[in-house]
């Protein structure tokens, strides 16, 4: 592997710089406690794997697939990061490898000060992890069981316990599902029992893994709220994968999009936006019929009696176009959308797909 | 209480939640029990002595084999299925976050298990038969500690048997097929058919030599008394012995298996 420091990120120009080492710096940060010392870094790591497929009756082919394939970032204390990107990609690798489970193929990583790979079980005491699709639970036992059962594995003091055990019940409105077995809970009760027991002894990084996938809105909302509150109370830093949009506009101060095992943007939701070719929407309400606006630098989407939609890039300012509507049309309301970021992230995508 | 010593009672707990399982169980295994005992009263008759058992003690055999089989989890229903299923959906992967040794994880487990099975399906027969039949018991408090101890000697070696049994799904991503030979080799090798004493010459030799003899054999043949003073100690030594080799097995077996594990599934 290349032992020189780490490139600068390889993505758009609202990437954030990579901090010299113990960066004290908190400026891209949320907000609350322990911001600002680096916590997760990640150095040009690759992991490749081997996959047999069958090539003929008895031969099998072996391939080299790239699942990762040379990613650079760091976490700094206090953040929540949304990790993006389609299916197969590399998040679910990439997360693996920094809870040390899976050993990269090359390149560096440091998680809470520890090597991953190495210290899988001393940096287990320092991280939560939520799988959405799977349960930390115990099926059979009571909910207040298996929390039971994780103060002992985490070995949290008893008044730690308690106090983390207490904020998250009323949090997460718990109190009544504390005595039932988890194979009686929904799935939003069970995610909420998933994201207490993740979180019973301080962990540093809460690792979430689609938390709200297959939930209502209510449980959804209530889940955000929660992970928002855990993030500004007690610093924890979050780094979440989902393919909720949502989540990532109401929770995520940066975004990371990964596709086919390379990063392909890195900074806040903003610098999404503009990235790509994504267009802005102008709503415009005029007095009455009229033909479709012409405009140099927008096109018409639609035409729906006096409301029409017109299209610019999100790049542009809107300032010109509204004067000039407002000068050339009888103009009764106006209004400007910004781009779903499902759509842009859809973009994204098919742009990479097609270079 | 430690962790692991919660463990064991918290799955001892959650075994004792079936309790229409556990009754249904217990009358099976008295049914079986009876049918077994009379059909070795008839061999027996027809062949005193045979394996070295008196009348007395073959049935007595038929009876500890009954008391046991949950126990040493002969027909299956421990923790293996529950393992193999983890593997096989890549549940397991929440499991290798855990601060714990995945292998001491599920002996806990397993041995919180065993113990409600002892009690909950091992009583009702034993009792049933001692009504019954004329049962052999050990005299003096040492041959009955000298019993206990064989048998949680024997339940370590079935763990650590279907541990590996249970691993194999790692390589294999579906180790049902695996599990039913474990079974079949464990119900075979470890007496509960017929007592390894009455195989002849090499066959006999390799089955009582091979680990399943520790789950079935060599506690029944501590109860009956059939080993005393050095060769009581061999017996457990025996067992004991093969716990090490099966528990470091599984131990190293789990190292390979986890940088496997994480290539399977999102």
């Amino acid at each position: 592997m290349d032992p020189t420091p780490p490139p600068d990120h390889p993505t758009g120009d609202t990437a954030f710089p990579v901090p010299p080492p113990r960066a004290s710096s908190s400026g891209a940060a949320t907000s609350g406690g322990m911001t600002g010392g680096e916590l997760i870094r990640v150095e040009n790591v690759v992991k490749t794997f081997t996959v047999r497929t069958r090539a003929g009756r008895f031969r099998r082919e072996k391939t080299e697939v790239r699942a990762v394939d040379g990613i650079d970032f760091t976490v700094r204390g206090g953040e929540v990061v949304g990790y993006i990107g389609p299916n197969g990609a590399g998040k679910s690798t990439t997360i693996k490898m920094l809870t040390g489970i899976l050993v990269p193929s090359s390149g560096r990583l440091r998680v809470a000060g520890l090597d991953p790979a190495r210290e899988r079980t001393r940096l287990a005491r320092r991280i939560g992890v939520v799988f959405g699709q799977r349960t930390t639970l115990w099926w059979d036992l009571p909910l207040r069981d298996s929390y039971a059962l994780m103060r002992r594995m985490y070995r949290v003091p008893r008044d730690r316990y308690r106090e983390n055990l207490d904020r998250c019940v009323e949090l997460l409105d718990l109190a009544d599902l504390l005595d039932r077995p988890v194979r009686q809970l929904s799935l939003g009760q069970r995610m909420r029992g998933d994201i207490a027991a993740a979180l019973l002894h301080d962990p540093r990084v809460l690792y979430l893994d689609e938390p709200t996938i297959g939930l209502d809105v209510v449980s959804k909302a209530r889940v955000r709220s929660f992970l928002r509150a855990v993030n500004t109370e007690q610093g924890t830093t979050v780094l979440l994968t989902t393919h909720d949009m949502t989540d990532i506009e109401q929770l995520c101060s940066r975004v990371m999009v990964i596709d086919h095992g390379r990063l392909v943007h890195d900074g806040d939701l903003r610098g999404l936006r503009l990235g790509g070719h994504s267009e802005r929407t102008l709503v415009v309400d005029l007095e009455r019929e009229l033909p479709p606006i012409r405009l140099e630098g927008a096109r018409t989407l639609r035409v729906e009696g006096p409301r029409q939609w017109l299209a610019f890039p999100a790049t542009a300012s809107a300032a010109p176009l509204v004067a000039e509507i407002a000068a050339r049309f009888p103009l009764v309301d106006l209004s400007i959308r910004e781009p779903a970021i499902e759509d842009v992230i859809a973009r994204m995508y098919a742009d990479r797909a097609v270079g | 209480m430690g962790l692991y010593a919660a463990i064991a009672v918290r799955s001892f707990r959650r075994y004792a939640t079936y309790r229409a399982a556990t009754v249904a169980g217990a009358f099976t295994n008295t049914v079986f029990g009876l049918i077994v005992a009379h059909t070795y009263l008839a061999l027996w008759d027809e062949r005193p002595a045979l394996g070295g058992y008196d009348v007395a003690q073959a049935v007595t055999f038929v009876w500890l084999g009954q008391a046991l089989l949950a126990a040493m989890s002969l027909l299956g229903g421990g923790f293996e299925e529950e393992l193999g299923e983890r593997i096989r959906t890549g549940d397991v992967a929440v499991d290798l976050y855990r601060p714990v040794n995945l292998q001491l994880w599920w002996l806990c487990a397993d041995l919180g298990r065993a113990g409600y099975h002892l009690l909950g399906r091992g009583l009702v027969p034993v009792l049933v038969g001692g009504c019954l039949f004329d049962l052999r018991v050990p005299t003096g408090p040492a041959r009955w500690f000298a019993f206990l101890v064989s048998v949680l000697l024997g339940i370590v070696v079935s763990f650590a048997l279907r541990y590996l049994v249970a691993l194999s799904g790692f390589w294999l991503l579906d180790g049902s097929g695996v599990r039913t030979v474990g079974v079949l080799t464990a119900v075979f090798f470890s007496g509960m058919l017929l007592p390894l004493t009455l195989f002849p010459g090499w066959l006999g030799e390799l089955a009582r030599a091979l680990p399943w003899s520790a789950l079935l054999q060599v506690p029944a043949d501590v109860y009956l008394g059939r080993h005393a003073g050095g060769e009581l100690v061999g017996a457990m030594a025996f067992q004991a012995g093969w716990a090490v080799v099966l528990l470091a097995t599984g131990q190293a077996l789990t190292a390979m298996a986890t940088r496997r594990v994480v290539v399977q599934g999102g």
